[in-house]
């Protein structure tokens, strides 16, 4: 087996092109998941059922269908109406970017929301009692109490999120943007070297998932020392 | 006129009556002691106190001021204003058995935050104020600590420097050394000690008899959610008149 090495040392841009449409989509989508994720996450810890069953409606829908199926709703599905072909709102379905960091966002916002409800309702109680017995109103305890533990002890898992984000934004691929994935497809088709080009194509997605390991670790050592053993 | 009256405070768990009518009344500078065996209600009377735990009937009056209830379907009285509720409470400062400290903040953090966040007082003074009230607990050298890496009477201590912060009319001790290790219940029962004696007003649930015989000026001895026996701590407790605090003094005779 001989491996190329010429053809992807040409395709270098490509890639480079790729890395910042991925992460692109990445940021994007992250940002928008995560302001949605905290208000449905708060919602999903609420007792009136008002609040809770819409929110769980939408993390069990979004959770319980394909990433793929859900970016082919939006981006090829939406299409077919002349509403939204007409709407003001055309310019953006029509574009791939946007529409795949409204799949990747909306997607991932129901995970986190998810985690987020699971971190909040492992808050102790007593904790919750002191910032009463404090005199500290619902919305302070949970700007100053509820939120801020909850989502340190959210860091772990949300770091997961956050790689299965990155590693699902190839997907985006499918709908004609060139991020790392479409930058591998558009070296393979055009040189009869698939090899060359997906092995490629992992080991930027292995470096990216390496930074993102170091800051995830980096913020738990900052914001989560408490639950750290004591130093001696 | 009292810092704290509390007037016929009822409280049920379904058909399970814990309180049948319980009252108290603190003057400035009483050391209360609550004791009595568990499910005799003294917790629960305390958290009723500052609405921790909903009682069905019963006054509550801080400085004269009556804390406003309503019934809900069930009976259970709640505050008819919340934001009179978060006042009064912020004037009740509550000590808990299991410190319940907030577990992402420093020590320091921990006394800070309500000062700030509840009475509007600048950072800076606030700061200021927490050390001070670390240093008379202690426990100024634990201030960067987090609550997980200090020992349960250092924990506990930051506990009552956090109350101390708010500068309260009266403090609620929820059996404070219940949780420690015999050997750390020492360091706590010497600070609630100073702070009987700067007078501070103080009602306190405990087991300790010690603590309740030479610190308070007051004891309650609660059976069955009733007041069976109350007065001068000394003379109850040297001459129990019911036949039930004899057998509970009995069990735990120090």
């Amino acid at each position: 087996m001989i491996f190329d090495y010429n053809v992807i040392w040409e395709n270098l841009p490509l890639y480079f092109g790729g890395v910042l449409v991925t992460l692109k989509l990445l940021l994007i989508s992250l940002a928008f998941g995560l302001a949605l994720a905290i208000p449905l996450g708060l919602m999903r810890v609420s007792k009136s059922p008002l609040l809770n069953f819409p929110a769980w409606l939408y993390t069990y829908v979004i959770r319980g269908t394909p990433m793929l199926v859900q970016l082919f709703l939006i981006y090829y599905g939406l299409a077919q109406f002349d509403v939204v072909r007409e709407s003001f709102l055309w310019p953006y379905f029509s574009s791939a970017t946007f529409c795949a960091c409204l799949a990747f966002g909306i997607n991932t916002s129901a995970y986190s929301a998810e985690i987020l409800a699971g971190s909040l309702k492992s808050t102790a109680h007593g904790e919750i009692e002191a910032a009463k017995a404090m005199g500290m109103s619902r919305a302070k305890l949970y700007r100053r109490i509820l939120l801020p533990s909850a989502l340190r002890r959210a860091l772990p898992q949300y770091s997961n999120e956050v790689i299965m984000m990155l590693h699902t934004t190839s997907l985006a691929s499918i709908v004609t943007l060139i991020d790392i994935t479409g930058a591998a497809r558009t070296v393979s088709s055009q040189h009869y070297l698939p090899f060359e080009a997906f092995i490629t194509a992992g080991l930027f997605y292995l470096c990216l998932t390496f930074v993102l390991v170091r800051l995830f670790k980096h913020a738990e050592r900052r914001w989560l020392a408490y639950l750290a053993p004591r130093k001696a | 006129m009292y810092k704290l009256e509390v007037q016929d405070l009822h409280k049920r768990y379904g058909s399970h009556e814990v309180l049948k009518g319980v009252s108290l009344a603190a003057k400035a500078g009483d050391v209360i002691s609550i004791i009595g065996s568990s499910g005799s209600g003294k917790s629960t009377f305390l958290r009723c106190i500052n609405l921790l735990e909903q009682p069905h009937g019963g006054k509550i009056l801080l400085n004269g001021e009556e804390l406003k209830l309503l019934a809900n379907k069930e009976g259970a009285l709640k505050a008819a204003d919340p934001k009179q509720l978060q006042r009064m409470r912020s004037r009740l400062a509550m000590v808990f058995q299991h410190f319940n400290l907030w577990s992402h903040m420093s020590a320091l953090e921990n006394v800070m935050e309500a000062p700030v966040h509840v009475l509007g007082i600048a950072k800076a003074e606030a700061r200021e104020k927490a050390e001070h009230y670390l240093n008379k607990v202690g426990v100024a050298h634990r201030k960067d600590a987090y609550p997980a890496h200090m020992s349960g009477g250092e924990q506990q201590r930051v506990a009552i420097a956090r109350a101390l912060a708010m500068e309260p009319e009266v403090m609620l001790f929820d059996e404070p050394t219940s949780a420690l290790d015999p050997e750390l219940v020492g360091e706590v029962l010497k600070v609630m000690q100073d702070l009987a004696q700067e007078g501070r007003t103080m009602v306190v649930v405990t087991h300790e008899m010690g603590f309740a015989r030479e610190v308070s000026n007051q004891l309650v001895f609660l059976h069955k959610g009733l007041v069976e026996e109350r007065g001068d701590p000394r003379e109850v407790l040297l001459n129990p008149q019911s036949e039930r605090l004899q057998q509970f003094l009995s069990g735990s005779l120090k």
